[in-house]
């Protein structure tokens, strides 16, 4: 820290004194030249709450793919459909038992299985031939989309969560006082912060279980050099089953998190897919502290241009996109 | 006597042995709709539309087997144009029923003025210039179109409800242009307001609207929604856990069965919202009834009641199949009898009669409705009002229509 600070004072200043205005931002009572530049202090603190909230979502999602692809060096394109797979089973077991939960745990379970059944039965035949494992991943996410779609319909489904995490909660930040001298506070949806603490528990369990276990140890080991670790007398195909179900499984677990805050339907693995793919190009490919960025970017983008400028605010993602690629070609954390 | 009997016989004979064949003879008709993408479950119902108008002529008419070829698109203008550039140069269809989208069908319709030889009947997109402003000679729309399934909702909101100012949501392409202008426009001409500050427009397959629902300004009456599927299911459930309480007014498919009837938690909240369309599901009429039978017997599990999309659909498949009566199943001339028929065409549907303007689009009754709970829970619209034969340029002379000018993002201003 302090050798940052000594390093980059600029930079150090730079960070400090956005942090500061943004909590500003946050909690005082916008003056009215403000509310007149940028409008309401409520659009702007709900819009970056959901960016944050749908930036959690999305590294769901985004972690499992940058987990396979750091250590297989797969581009596993069928991630997405173990997403919305995930949901679908998930929503059939939560219909079935009453109980949300129940689906959520046999959602992971279930991806997780078919993504050990992926790794063993498919990847394992053409081992570091990436160009053709991608293809086959391309086929796979376009068959597994045409069977759920004639087993599950086109209807749009929705998951009834538990009472208590529907409904919104009174933020204590103020966003306006009365003319009367009461102040009116924010209102928030308690499930999508729901899913954001579900995103940090989940990247925080992640980053110990890679630097803190030995498994992870391995998996680091493996990610920068494959042949070696093989040497050293570790089960390489078992390490690598292990991360396929680990990687699947958080897809299938993101599955029923975004159906309950969103919703399912055809079409959600594509969006899920391009989501993660942007995540993890501005991420750095194989990085789950980059995947963590990226999606925090990728979704305050995208929800800063839906409520200021919706007509033109997909450009905002991809124009992110472009800019790292262009400095920065591997991504914020990738390694070159 | 005997001799001639028997080549009377033999004459019979090769007669009775040609005329199988000659009924064997089969019409190509393709039908586009949106199997995947956000609109999908609208697709879907689309699809069921066409089977029952087929199966009501037994897949025959004109004499002939009707051969039925799907093609799906994703409501892109140009997945439509591929899917039909498939059906009409690949399959060589003679007859296409499609698109579902507003904009897909503006592109079918410039596609079909480079296929003069086949007959193009619209599915369900519901853009105002697939038809009004430069149309095609053989593009044919059976289904009403948006801004006139929006025909007395404006004025229903104005002075039932007393709603003075709006906030507008809508996807941002050609059919919700075409259903804001054709709801506020009677609206703003009664002095109400909706200023371009409180419209919102997002792109298709939009899932998260919180931000949105946040952006949406507090001091008006109520917010006017047209969004379709996927996305109207979205925004109502996220309107619901936001704590949203301003009332709500659907566009034509943001309260209908395919959102209404979508999967999961029930969206009570909207019982009483107010919205107008081609259908009513609760309409109590019997060529109505007989229809919402037939597709319950067809489709056990369709949705508990045809949405408008089966029903535009239906309308235009079977229009199809009428003209093809008419002219016996003879498309030999390139179709030119055949167009001339469904131009003249005018028949009994589901929801009364519809007939075609000189710009071959449909002229028929809208419903102005609201949205109820059904007996076994299901919710439903029920009819509220019915408008008598709306056309395309409500009540007013071609050229005085123009005059409202292309709908836009900001047509009506309404200020």
């Amino acid at each position: 820290m302090r050798q940052f600070l000594e390093r980059h004072t600029f930079w150090a200043i730079t960070i400090l004194l956005a942090a500061a205005i943004l909590l500003w931002m946050i909690f005082a009572v916008w003056p009215e030249w403000l509310v007149s530049a940028i409008g309401r202090k409520k659009t702007f603190v709900n819009t970056l709450l959901n960016g944050i909230t749908l930036g959690g979502l999305y590294f769901l999602v985004a972690s499992g793919f940058t987990l396979v692809f750091g250590l297989m060096r797969n581009v596993n394109l069928a991630h997405g459909s173990l997403y919305l797979l995930g949901a679908y089973i998930g929503y059939e077991v939560a219909e079935a038992s009453g109980s949300w939960f129940l689906g959520l745990a046999v959602a992971f379970l279930a991806i997780a299985a078919s993504g050990v059944l992926m790794q063993v039965l498919i990847f394992r035949r053409m081992e570091g031939d990436d160009l053709r494992q991608t293809l086959v991943t391309i086929a796979i996410s376009i068959i597994a989309a045409d069977l759920m779609l004639a087993v599950w319909t086109g209807t749009t489904y929705q998951f009834s969560p538990p009472e208590w995490l529907f409904g919104a909660t009174t933020l204590p930040v103020v966003s306006v006082i009365r003319a009367s001298g009461d102040p009116v506070f924010i209102k928030y949806p308690i499930y999508r912060l729901a899913v954001l603490g579900v995103a940090v528990a989940v990247g925080i369990g992640l980053w110990l279980f890679l630097n803190r276990t030995k498994i992870g140890m391995m998996i680091r080991a493996g990610v920068n050099d494959r042949q070696m670790l093989a040497a050293s007398g570790v089960n390489v195909q078992l390490l690598f089953a292990l991360v396929f179900a680990i990687g699947a499984g958080l897809a299938g677990f993101a599955g029923v998190i975004g159906g309950t805050a969103l919703s399912i339907a055809p079409g959600e693995d594509i969006r899920y897919l391009l989501a993660s793919l942007i995540v993890v190009i501005v991420g750095g490919l194989g990085s789950v502290t980059g995947a963590a960025i990226g999606a925090l970017l990728i979704g305050l983008a995208e929800q800063f241009g839906l409520a200021y400028f919706p007509t033109y605010g997909v450009v905002l993602t991809f124009l992110i996109m472009v800019v790292v690629l262009a400095v920065r070609p591997q991504g914020l954390m990738g390694q070159s | 006597m005997f001799r001639l009997g028997k080549s009377t016989l033999v004459a019979a004979t090769v007669l009775a042995l040609a005329s199988p064949v000659a009924a064997q003879e089969t019409v190509k008709m393709g039908a586009l709709a949106t199997l995947e993408g956000a609109f999908t479950v609208l697709g879907e119902d689309s699809m069921r539309g066409v089977t029952l108008a087929l199966e009501e002529f037994n897949y025959t008419a004109g004499g002939k087997k009707i051969e039925l070829i799907t093609g799906s698109s994703d409501a892109s203008p140009d997945s439509a144009i591929r899917a039909t550039r498939k059906l009409v140069e690949q399959d060589g269809v003679q007859i296409m029923v499609g698109p579902l989208s507003g904009s897909e069908g503006l592109a079918v319709k410039d596609y079909a003025k480079t296929q003069p030889n086949v007959t193009f009947l619209n599915g369900s997109s519901a853009a105002q210039d697939t038809t009004l402003r430069d149309p095609a000679d053989n593009f044919f729309r059976f289904g009403t179109e948006g801004a006139q399934w929006m025909a007395g909702l404006g004025e229903y909101v104005y002075k039932e409800k007393g709603y003075r100012s709006l906030a507008v949501l809508a996807e941002d392409y050609s059919f919700p242009y075409t259903q804001v202008f054709g709801f506020l426009e009677p609206f703003c001409r009664l002095g109400g307001k909706a200023s371009a500050d409180a419209r919102f427009w997002v792109p298709i397959g939009n899932k998260d609207y919180s931000s949105v629902i946040a952006a949406l300004p507090d001091d008006v009456d109520a917010i006017y929604v047209a969004l379709g599927g996927a996305d109207a299911v979205n925004f109502l459930t996220q309107y619901e856990q936001a704590g949203g309480d301003l009332p709500l007014i659907g566009g034509s498919i943001t309260v209908d069965q395919t959102v209404l009837g979508s999967k999961g938690r029930t969206r009570d909240f909207i019982i009483g919202t107010p919205s107008a369309g081609p259908i009513s599901d609760t309409w109590e009429d019997s060529r109505w009834a007989d229809f919402v039978a037939a597709y319950k017997a067809q489709f056990p599990d369709g949705f508990p009641s045809p949405s408008l999309f089966a029903h535009a659909y239906y309308i235009n498949t079977k229009a199809a199949l009428l003209a093809l009566d008419a002219v016996n199943g003879d498309l030999s001339d390139g179709g030119k009898a055949y167009r001339a028929a469904l131009a003249s065409l005018e028949f009994e549907t589901p929801t009364g009669v519809v007939k075609l303007d000189e710009r071959r689009n449909a002229v028929a009754d809208i419903f102005l409705t609201e949205v109820t709970e059904g007996p076994d829970g299901n919710l439903l619209n029920k009819t509220i009002k019915v408008i008598p034969q709306v056309s395309q340029t409500l009540g007013l002379s071609y050229d005085e229509f123009l005059k409202y000018g292309v709908v836009s993002r900001e047509n009506p201003v309404c200020e």
